[in-house]
């Protein structure tokens, strides 16, 4: 059961994905991502990472999309007739590495792998919590050293002179 | 572990090549641009959690977690950036932006 769930969701994610990169209008692309998102937080919680699940969905399709949005419509972005579309020069060097990526992806494929994992146990909060702050504390004060910084450079790049 | 690990690594590589696609494919648009680099990232982080879940471990769900928080830094510095550049030039055309000095 979860395996069907587990490719159906693949394929939505791949499908939704491919409209975001190929739609001309910003704010669509912006609804595919949002969609990509939740399919892909969904495979998260089947891959026994319901936090992950959660993060992906508050933070990406809640945060990150709206702010992408409020951007879009500040600068009044959505008006596709006016933006260029790629030609063929563009297209071209994304078509060949991604052919070299899907080479070596099948290649890859091919090989024989045995795999003998554990069985997945659900990471709950309590788990997590503790290898996050006593394995990683020291990366948790980084990123909110980052996050504080980011915070100020917004700042500074969004005032008015 | 519901599926092969190589499959999750297999979506998670597809979705690399779309995301690497849409930033080679629309270098004229700083927005698709940073579309693109989003998309690559949460490939990243699907590579993660299925370790993690491979592994039976949490450390890949922590890394995970980490790259969110990553990514929200970068995209709040990099959308004041495009909204500094389309203060100055009215577009976010990337061929605009060709000079140091002014």
């Amino acid at each position: 059961m979860e395996q069907i769930i587990f490719y159906i969701l693949a394929l939505v994610v791949v499908v939704a994905t491919l409209f975001a990169i190929t739609e001309r209008h910003p704010v669509h692309a912006i609804v595919y991502l949002a969609t990509s998102f939740f399919g892909l937080a969904v495979i998260f919680y089947l891959l026994a990472a319901p936090l992950a699940a959660v993060f992906e969905v508050i933070i990406y399709a809640g945060a990150i999309m709206v702010l992408f949005l409020f951007v879009i419509m500040m600068l009044d972005l959505g008006h596709p007739e006016r933006m260029k579309r790629p030609g063929f020069r563009d297209w071209w060097p994304a078509l060949a590495l991604c052919i070299i990526i899907a080479g070596s992806f099948a290649s890859l494929a091919v090989s024989p792998v045995h795999e003998a994992y554990a069985a997945p146990v659900p990471t709950g909060i309590r788990d997590f919590a503790h290898t996050l702050f006593r394995n990683y504390g020291i990366a948790v004060e980084i990123v909110s050293f980052q996050l504080l910084f980011a915070l100020v450079g917004a700042l500074y790049l969004g005032r008015r002179k | 572990m519901i599926v092969p690990l190589s499959h999750v690594l297999i979506l998670s590589g597809i979705i690399f090549s779309l995301g690497l696609g849409c930033l080679l494919a629309w270098r004229s648009n700083i927005i698709m641009m940073l579309i693109g680099i989003e998309i690559m990232l949460n490939a990243a982080i699907l590579a993660f959690v299925g370790g993690s879940a491979g592994w039976g471990n949490a450390d890949g769900q922590i890394f995970a977690i980490f790259i969110i928080a990553m990514t929200s830094a970068e995209v709040s510095l990099a959308l004041a950036l495009v909204v500094y550049l389309h203060r100055r030039r009215k577009t976010v055309d990337s061929d605009a932006f060709n000079g140091l000095g002014e």
